[in-house]
């Protein structure tokens, strides 16, 4: 083992290393090609053993892992943002094909309007693919998920592809120390893909995803898929334990920060999770019980280890770093559903979007958030959703309208909108 | 087109935001050049800004389009045509000028090129081609030449390179041309042919640049770069220059390359048969 500085970029592409990746179609986009330009020049400098093609799109390029994987090859890719958006008909596809790969996903938010900063919409388009999904907050959590998700992707009783998600620029371009274990620890805890029957082999042809199903076949198979995914929450706890055997590191499905004592929870994904910590800390600093819980796997959603430490608190919050138009926050959407019909669930469970295009949440709007939740824990009553946005950077929309000549309406009108709708500018 | 127009000489400024300046391209990069060519062209053309569409995908090409003081439309990578076809076919009045990428018009959104030239719609497609994938760093596009080095090619690239010209004619494209930069007025003039002609007009400006592919594989300085293209045009430049490896190896023809006046533009003649259609009833 030894430890180096490198970028959550670098990160990802060790883990693809160490996992000793045979194939990687690979299409760049910002904030992601760091990643296959660093396995690039591994391969070209033989440190690799990879087969390495850029492909014309992300479409071909999840199309071409989802193939080499099912015919047992073990494959790894990475995108971002609009590059997952583009392969989205073969994010379902190949999950269906029950391909088992991984995939890096660099979050960035999704035009338009056009941004290469990050936030979640892109990934949890990906949501209902059947892809896994690993939340990775810090560049070692990056590198050690990667080798975490090929265990989980290739038991026999997943076989899902999985994605490993770390955010554009705060963790993609961020150096961290980090420790890369040795290639024979990896090879003990990733040993190599048995792909069992999907096996290709030219002397035992068989054919894979060729019939058009009638509704009771195709319900079972996507039954099955679903099911598969629920098992993940079994193979991936064991994963984890076994991963902390071999390299010390725990990893949960959730992460639990000064949670105990809590009464009040914020809920954040990803890497701006650490500001939250970072508010968690401040809060307590000055006597208010908060704690932060960061779930790490979203899908399969681990709801009941959820619903089981958000028992008896008093309100909790949940800072969406997406926004799902006409409905608000999605995390706040599943947190809540995981919650429906628990007798101990907390009584207040309060919704923020911020963080949009890798807006800055400040330590302020965190003890903002702090004092709205406490306040409604006090008067049982959840507030309407909030948007994170402020009055200076309104009126910094307000010049550049100016410039681009954009008629609004009268300034009544307008404080209509903020004042009187259910959602509010913060 | 007004004649009072033409006689104005043409000041570039005019048709440029200029509230968005600096612009972002970096210095002695080849899309700078084709840009002016472009407002140039539009400038002798006299088309009125209101009634200039310019659409432009993702890339260093597809955001040269911001800069355009007409109506600009900056989609997503790779679907500036398709984009374009539906406005070309509600707004029929409009001069509709796409701006693409080798890898904007080639790769992701190759499957575009191919239809626009088969239908013959009257658009113009510039394709901007440095060779590479400059937005985002330098990597390897269905251009690069033999044995370039790109961030993904750190050895050279093998694969083998589209003729994009070639691909837009066999496609159906009723207008293609080449042109290089150092050739302003030339290039100028081919892209004002291809906006006068009425169908697809496909337009290979070969565009360098400098600051990721030219430094990576030692081409010179931006001039070196654009003086070493080879034109068609002007042999002795590329016959006289100095660098031991030129730009282009490959003796790509310039200049018009296809011209079919003949097949019908596909917009009219939609239009015709739906009339046609609604006299018979
Ligand atoms: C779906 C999708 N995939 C990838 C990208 C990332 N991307 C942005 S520009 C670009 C390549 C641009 O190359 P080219 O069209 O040749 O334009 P240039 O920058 O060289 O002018 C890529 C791959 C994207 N924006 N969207
Ligand atoms: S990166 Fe290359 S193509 Fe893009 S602006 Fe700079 S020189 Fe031009
Ligand atoms: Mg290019």
């Amino acid at each position: 083992m030894r430890r180096e500085l490198m970028t959550g970029n670098a990160a990802a592409a060790w883990g693809a290393r160490l996992a000793r990746a045979d194939y990687l179609p690979a299409f760049p986009i910002t904030p992601q090609t760091e990643i296959i330009e660093t396995v690039a020049q591994w391969i070209d400098a033989g440190e690799m053993n990879c087969r390495m093609v850029m492909m014309e799109s992300e479409h071909s390029m999840i199309t071409a892992a989802g193939a080499a994987a099912a015919t047992g090859v073990r494959v790894f890719t990475a995108t971002s943002s609009q590059g997952l958006l583009y392969g989205m008909e073969m994010l379902y596809t190949v999950a269906g094909w029950r391909a088992p790969f991984v995939m890096a996903n660099v979050s960035r938010g999704l035009a338009a309007p056009i941004t290469l900063e990050p936030d979640h919409n892109d990934i949890l388009a990906a949501r209902d693919s059947g892809f896994l999904q690993i939340h990775c907050a810090t560049c070692q959590e990056v590198l050690d998920a990667s080798l975490i998700a090929y265990r989980v992707a290739e038991d026999a009783r997943v076989r899902l592809p999985v994605i490993v998600n770390l955010d554009g620029f705060y963790l993609s371009f961020t150096r961290e120390p980090v420790d890369i274990p040795s290639q024979d620890e990896v090879d003990a805890f990733v040993p190599p893909f048995d792909a069992g029957p999907t096996r290709f082999r030219a002397g035992k042809p068989m054919s894979q995803a060729v019939a058009v199903l009638g509704g009771t076949p195709y319900s079972y198979f996507r039954y099955e898929t679903h099911l598969a995914a629920r098992a993940a929450l079994e193979v991936y706890a064991e994963a984890t334990d076994a991963f902390e055997r071999q390299f010390g590191r725990r990893y949960g499905a959730l992460d639990a920060y000064r949670c105990d004592d809590a009464d009040i929870i914020f809920v954040m994904m990803g890497s701006f999770a650490t500001k939250a910590k970072d508010a968690v800390n401040k809060l307590r600093a000055i006597g208010e019980r908060v704690g932060l819980l960061r779930p790490i796997l979203l899908r399969p959603f681990p709801d009941t280890a959820i619903r089981q430490l958000l028992a008896g608190k008093k309100a909790v919050a949940v800072i969406d770093q997406n926004i799902s138009m006409g409905m608000g926050g999605v995390l706040h959407g599943e947190v809540s559903a995981a919650l429906n019909g628990s007798k101990d669930a907390p009584p207040v469970l309060a919704s923020f979007v911020g963080g949009l295009g890798g807006r800055d949440i400040s330590a302020e709007e965190f003890f903002e958030i702090a004092a709205e939740t406490r306040r409604a824990a006090e008067n049982g009553e959840t507030p309407p959703p909030r948007l994170l946005f402020t009055e200076s950077e309104l009126r910094e929309i307000r010049k550049l309208q100016a410039i681009a000549h954009v008629e609004h309406g009268s300034d009544e009108a307008e404080g209509n909108r903020n004042g009187e709708g259910e959602e509010r500018h913060a | 087109m007004t004649d009072a127009k033409q006689q104005t000489p043409f000041d570039v400024l005019q048709y440029l935001r200029q509230e968005l300046m600096p612009h972002f391209l970096c210095p002695g990069c080849g899309h700078g050049i084709a840009l002016r060519a472009l407002l140039w062209a539009v400038h002798e053309l006299g088309i009125e800004k209101d009634n200039l569409a310019i659409v432009s995908g993702i890339g260093c090409a597809g955001r040269t389009g911001a800069y355009i003081d007409a109506n600009t439309f900056h989609t997503t990578h790779g679907r500036p045509l398709a984009f374009a076809t539906g406005l070309k076919l509600a707004r029929p009045d409009l001069e509709v000028i796409v701006i693409t990428g080798d890898g904007d018009c080639l790769a992701i959104g190759g499957n575009h090129l191919i239809h626009a030239a088969r239908r013959n719609l009257d658009i113009t497609c510039l394709m901007l081609n440095n060779e590479v994938y400059g937005m985002t760093g330098g990597q390897v596009s269905p251009t690069t030449s033999e044995d370039r080095y790109t961030t993904t090619t750190p050895l050279g690239n093998t694969e083998a390179v589209f003729d994009a010209c070639k691909l837009a004619e066999g496609a159906g494209a009723t207008f293609v041309g080449r042109e290089v930069t150092v050739q302003t007025p030339t290039l100028k003039n081919l892209i004002l042919g291809g906006i006068a002609h009425d169908g697809f007009a496909f337009i290979e400006v070969i565009s360098d640049c400098t600051e990721i592919y030219g430094r990576k594989n030692d081409l010179g300085s931006s001039a070196e770069m654009i003086l070493s293209q080879k034109s068609a045009m002007r042999p002795e430049t590329f016959e006289n220059n100095i660098i031991d490896r030129p730009f282009r190896p490959n003796a790509l023809p310039t200049g018009v390359l296809a011209h079919d006046k003949t097949r019908p533009e596909y917009g009219a003649a939609y239009r015709a048969s739906i009339k046609a259609q609604q006299t018979k009833k």
